[in-house]
């Protein structure tokens, strides 16, 4: 069989044809240089790159796998991951404050799981309604949390104002609090829950989660449990978004702010991964960087090359509009997002080596 | 005699005071292939659909394997043994054969989520054994050299095979058809009926089918049960069904 136009996600290539092999190992392969990569970036990159640039990075990466889980993986879509970062925050946040002896993983877990367990309660609408009035649903999840953690001092151990500092970061006696330390206890989290993550979207779970977003009627004919289904991948999305939440608190901010867990989050996570790919893991990876990376790049290139001839206001719209036409001409491309044009040219690529 | 597997006792259904099904009884041998043919509109779909629970009858009894259907869920009907193809296609299409395949087997699953996530405790064995039972379903229905297609890119012919595939790799007592064959050619539809004819004499598979093509009904079933209008209006072999006059009236017509 030919090598030229297979495509692992349409399905044309076949396991176990040279091309497919080589294709395996070439993305194998890289995937690994990249890990060496991130684990030794610290030894070059200076604070900057590290707080402003890979820790948000990485970050958004790993609440966009929880999003892609429940929307791109079982189908439901949701406006809530703002909602469902701010309860991993404040549930961390409370477990490192009023037990302190909890090591730092166990209550970045138990935070997680808290986060899963309101987004269990917050996915019950799913069982009657799907499509635009679920997210309408979600979106309601979305201000009710805002609100509760606003209106509630408890939360924020009544803090005088709506911000509060975080704890001191450590694990095992081992103090995070550098951007070294921060920036490696979210690049360990996020390799640990991609592997996760990964095994599960594999596995029968995965396959009925897939089901259900597929066909759910046909699903439920042949014996699949539909709602407990739908209600797992709430469980599993909210956890992993729920511990990027708290991260993104903690190793990012430094504070825990309801405002930074805001609608605008939630969009933002959501064209991280119709950018990137549903039902792709790699694609979580390609949309953040998308979302997070870019922007940055073109204000250097845009100040770099306009800084003097024009305004700042007027040049931030610009690259606002150079963004957003960037996203459409991205999505005309490649409907299937980043993930599907990488795997496209890993193919090419593979033919290549296999000529 | 041994009971049959499915006895339909005085089955009625109605949709806003339409009646879909009227008074229906008969019964279908464990074994045997029985054929639900009849006009569009006859009620056909409507019956599987309250054999495995997706619609509710208004009265009347189903009892499957000596078991009284009542208020039955289609996943619980799943799990007590009906299997189940789809007239218009219902595949997971993003999804690659072996996986809608794959899927088939969800019910059987005894792993937990976390087992899986970690890949822990019963869920390698599982794993394995899943593999090895859609492996054999597979070369069964000559589906090996697609295995890792993607469905929505196989021809219908095929992706009608899968579906089969899919409702039989649980192993069902008893299989439901809606219209296997809809929208094939002629060699696709042979193809199929010999599919259907093993699977009914090497698993053993008890199957209820509907299918318009009076040839292939003839040339596959045991037991022929002909609606008009919701109402049974013949039920027997092929050729006392084709030699019933009310049967001839109502559906094959003079022309055949």
């Amino acid at each position: 069989m030919s090598a030229i136009g297979t495509d692992a996600i349409e399905g044309f290539g076949t396991t176990g044809s040279t091309a497919q092999g080589t294709r395996d190992r070439l993305r194998v392969g890289s995937a690994a240089v990249l890990l060496a990569t991130l684990v030794s970036i610290p030894l070059m990159a200076n604070d900057y790159w590290l707080n402003a640039i890979l820790i948000p990075f990485l970050i958004m990466s790993l609440t966009a796998l929880g999003l892609n889980l429940l929307m791109g993986y079982a189908g439901q879509a949701s406006l809530g991951t703002g909602g469902f970062m701010s309860v991993g925050a404040y549930a961390t946040y409370n477990l490192l404050l009023r037990l302190p002896e909890l090591p730092l993983p166990i209550s970045l877990l138990l935070g997680g799981i808290i986060s899963g367990l309101v987004g269990v309660v917050a996915g019950l609408p799913s069982l009657r309604i799907k499509g635009f009035y679920l997210v309408a649903s979600t979106l309601a999840t979305q201000f009710l949390l805002e609100w509760l953690f606003n209106q509630y001092g408890w939360f924020s151990n009544y803090s005088t104002s709506s911000s509060i500092s975080a704890p001191r970061l450590a694990v095992f006696g081992h103090d995070l609090s550098s951007p070294t330390g921060r920036y490696f206890l979210t690049l360990a989290t996020v390799v640990v829950v991609t592997a996760v993550a990964t095994r599960l979207v594999r596995s029968q779970t995965g396959r009925t989660w897939m089901a259900i977003r597929d066909m759910d009627t046909a699903a439920a004919v042949i014996g699949i449990p539909v709602s407990a289904g739908k209600l797992k991948a709430f469980f599993v999305s909210s956890l992993v978004i729920g511990i990027a939440g708290a991260l993104w608190a903690f190793a990012y901010l430094g504070t825990v702010d309801a405002r930074s867990f805001n609608l605008d989050r939630s969009f933002q996570v959501m064209f991280a991964i119709i950018i990137g790919g549903m039902g792709s893991i790699s694609g979580n990876y390609l949309g953040a960087a998308f979302m997070i990376l870019l922007p940055i790049l073109l204000d250097h290139v845009g100040g770099g090359l306009l800084g003097g001839a024009i305004d700042a206001g007027q040049l931030e719209n610009l690259q606002r509009a150079l963004f957003g036409a960037l996203m459409v001409w991205f999505l005309i491309k490649e409907p299937r997002g980043l993930a599907a044009l990488l795997s496209r040219a890993w193919t090419q690529l593979a033919s290549c080596f296999d000529r | 005699m041994p009971e049959p597997i499915l006895q339909l006792r005085d089955v009625s259904l109605s949709f806003k005071g339409i009646k879909a099904l009227n008074a229906l009884s008969f019964d279908v041998e464990r074994g045997e292939i029985c054929a639900l043919i009849g006009p569009n509109g006859a009620g056909k779909s409507s019956l599987l659909n309250i054999i495995n629970g997706v619609y509710r009858a208004d009265s009347g009894s189903v009892v499957f394997n000596g078991e009284r259907f009542v208020r039955i869920r289609p996943a619980q009907a799943a799990h007590l043994g009906v299997g189940r193809t789809f007239q218009h296609n219902a595949l997971f299409r993003h999804l690659s054969v072996l996986d809608n395949v794959l899927a088939g087997l969800i019910r059987h699953c005894r792993a937990t989520m976390v087992e899986h996530a970690f890949g822990v405790g019963r869920d390698r064995r599982e794993s394995r054994e899943f593999n090895r039972r859609v492996d054999e379903i597979a070369a069964f229905l000559d589906l090996t050299n697609h295995r890792d297609r993607v469905v929505a890119t196989l021809p219908y012919g095929i992706q009608k095979r899968v579906d089969l595939a899919r409702a039989l790799v649980g192993g069902p007592s008893l299989l439901l058809l809606d219209e296997p064959m809809a929208g094939m050619n002629q060699d696709e539809k042979q193809e199929m009926s010999r599919f259907i004819l093993e699977t009914n004499a090497s698993l053993g598979t008890t199957i209820v089918l509907i299918e318009h093509d009076m040839s292939v009904v003839m040339g596959l079933s045991h037991h022929v049960v002909v609606l008009d209008y919701g109402r049974k209006v013949g039920d027997g072999s092929p050729e006392d069904v084709r030699r019933n006059p009310d049967v001839i009236a109502a559906y094959l017509g003079t022309a055949h």
